[in-house]
């Protein structure tokens, strides 16, 4: 109930923000932040919930951006619908990854390898057809208007942000009281005593990842709406797969606000590395690297659990150990 | 109403089961014992289903186990603890035992209340909200069975829940596992604690080099020459047998 309460708190205090704030800078760098929290959302439900940790999460965004963007182009179709089909593609990508790296049994390490891996096909993949745009990529038509999911002014997208990642945060809460849930932070803690206990860790890794990757797949949608442009290398790149494990890793894994708290601290933090350092090409993926490592040493727990540090565990910890001789 | 017929394993050069059969009768507390590196786990881990036995049979109520995974099988009502205690160590006491309670209750507030039931049934009532990475190891041993328990299992196999404690905890879970099986759940356990052999079950296998070389009530194994040289070594008995008569004649 105190976190259902909390949910609504932060949608009443941010819904107003583009009202008051008059800074397009601004409203711009809280969209994005809504948006990368949205992203992290996704990733968190099968990475900090599940324990499965992905480094090609960009293969599910990267599918969703190109499946509108593809089919707003050459069929003309809807915004909206590119969108719910943009999650419907993700998550069967999910399902055929999940299928083949859960059936074989692949964990730690090697689940994030085998990730990291499709991602990089796909990308070569975009990179070779031409109904992708190849190389070049592929750039949406400017049809400004609400039906077409582009909006006149720069709230449109921050308010649609909002709800979507409103909806992730009770999605979030329920998946915590569930037997669902119960079963996936099961599999994460011990697959051998959750087996033991009839949870079948298969059919419950390859739910989490279908979500998530539905989930990925339809923030790939709103990028595309966003920027009106997708290439192979920022849909199915490397940054865009750091962007959405980093998220969750700050602000708290298999916690409900994590991604939320982790997004706004990640690019307040970019964006000072900008000012510092102007704009010099892939530092900012530097200070990435760096924060990663800090936060796995100091902060396993994420900012989130600055609040109850006695809760004397970490799941990234384990895993890299459990990595390391799986 | 667990029946093991011939059942043959091997790990390479191994025969860790060898030409194994017994039956557990329902309602009763039967144990399997032997030393170290006999086998006895690896029984466990094949009416499991977590290793496929090489050859043989294992029925529960007239179904065959064999091929199944350990879900389905705890489906079915045989539920396993482990040796080595698994908690769900980022998960508190409560949510660790509402897992098993998931199996059967589809809610979750009927979990988390059954969890308390069952808590309360091996003790850990008091440490309901803990972390289950905070618990003592006598504490993770209960939790491990209640766990299992919380699956509502007709059939449960206790790997060892007594290693590690000492006398006074093990004189408290004593009554526990009486209590379970009272409750109408049969139990099959390995068990090292000799004191909890007799006192609990109503029959004793003792495993040896992986085939069984008795089978008897507690009082009758303890009695068997073949059991004495598997613990103490070839020619004990007979070295007992001569040291008592010598007590005798003196």
């Amino acid at each position: 109930m105190r976190n259902l309460a909390a949910i609504l708190i932060f949608t009443v205090v941010l819904l107003p923000l583009p009202l008051l704030v008059k800074s397009d800078f601004w409203i711009t760098w809280l969209t994005l932040a809504l948006f990368y929290a949205y992203l992290g959302q996704a990733w968190n439900l099968l990475g900090g919930y599940g324990g499965q940790f992905s480094f090609g999460h960009a293969l599910f965004f990267g599918t969703g951006a190109y499946c509108t963007a593809v089919l707003q182009i050459h069929l003309g179709l809807n915004a909206w619908a590119g969108f719910a089909l943009a999650a419907v593609a993700a998550g069967a990508v999910g399902a055929g990854t999940g299928w083949l790296v859960f059936r074989y049994g692949l964990r730690g390490s090697y689940f994030a390898l085998v990730t990291l891996a499709f991602a990089e096909v796909f990308r070569i993949l975009a990179n070779t057809f031409a109904f992708t745009g190849a190389g070049v990529g592929l750039l949406v038509p400017l049809q400004p208007g609400i039906e077409q999911m582009q909006f006149a002014s720069k709230a449109g997208f921050f308010w649609l942000l909002l709800v979507l990642v409103m909806l992730a945060l009770l999605f979030t809460w329920r998946l915590e009281n569930s037997r669902f849930g119960a079963r996936l932070m099961a599999v994460r803690e011990n697959e051998d005593a959750a087996r033991a206990l009839g949870v079948d860790p298969f059919s419950t890794k390859l739910t989490a990842i279908v979500a998530s990757g539905a989930i990925a797949g339809s923030a790939g949608a709103i990028y595309v709406q966003l920027f009106l442009y997708i290439d192979p290398n920022i849909a199915f790149g490397p940054g865009m797969s750091v962007e959405a494990l980093l998220v969750p890793i700050i602000g708290g894994l298999g916690t409900i606000f994590g991604p939320v708290l982790g997004a706004f601290a990640l690019h307040a933090i970019a964006e000072i590395g900008r000012m510092t350092f102007g704009e010099a090409p892939g530092l900012n993926l530097v200070l990435y690297g760096l924060l990663l490592v800090a936060m796995v040493l100091f902060l396993p727990n994420g900012l989130f659990g600055l609040g109850k540090v006695s809760f004397g565990r970490n799941i990234l910890r384990r895993l890299f150990k459990r990595g390391a001789h799986a | 109403m667990l029946e093991v017929r011939n059942l043959r394993k091997r790990f390479g050069g191994l025969v860790a089961t060898n030409d194994v059969s017994f039956v557990v009768a329902a309602g009763s507390i039967s144990s399997l014992i032997g030393p170290n590196g006999a086998g006895k786990t690896t029984i466990f881990a094949q009416i499991s289903g977590f290793h496929q036995p090489d050859g043989g049979e294992i029925t529960f109520a007239g179904q065959s186990l064999i091929g199944l995974a350990p879900e389905r099988i705890c489906l079915l009502g045989v539920t396993r603890t482990f040796q080595i205690v698994q908690p769900f160590a980022g998960l508190n006491v409560r949510e660790n035992i509402a897992v098993g309670a998931h199996l059967h209750r589809a809610g979750r507030r009927e979990a988390l209340a059954h969890a308390e039931t069952v808590a309360q049934r091996v003790g850990l009532a008091s440490q309901l909200d803990k972390p289950a990475a905070a618990l003592t190891i006598a504490g993770r041993k209960r939790l491990e069975l209640a766990k299992a328990l919380a699956t509502d299992p007709k059939l449960i196999l206790l790997d060892e829940v007594m290693a590690g404690l000492n006398p006074s905890e093990i004189d408290e879970i004593i009554p526990v596992i009486r209590g379970i099986r009272d409750g109408g759940v049969t139990i099959l356990l390995i068990e090292h604690v000799m004191r909890a052999v007799m006192n609990l079950s109503d029959h004793a296998w003792v495993l040896n080099n992986g085939s069984l070389i008795a089978s008897g009530t507690p009082a009758q194994i303890a009695a068997d020459p073949q059991v004495i040289e598997a613990y103490l070594g070839h020619g004990a008995a007979a070295r007992m047998a001569a040291q008592q008569q010598e007590a005798h004649h003196a």
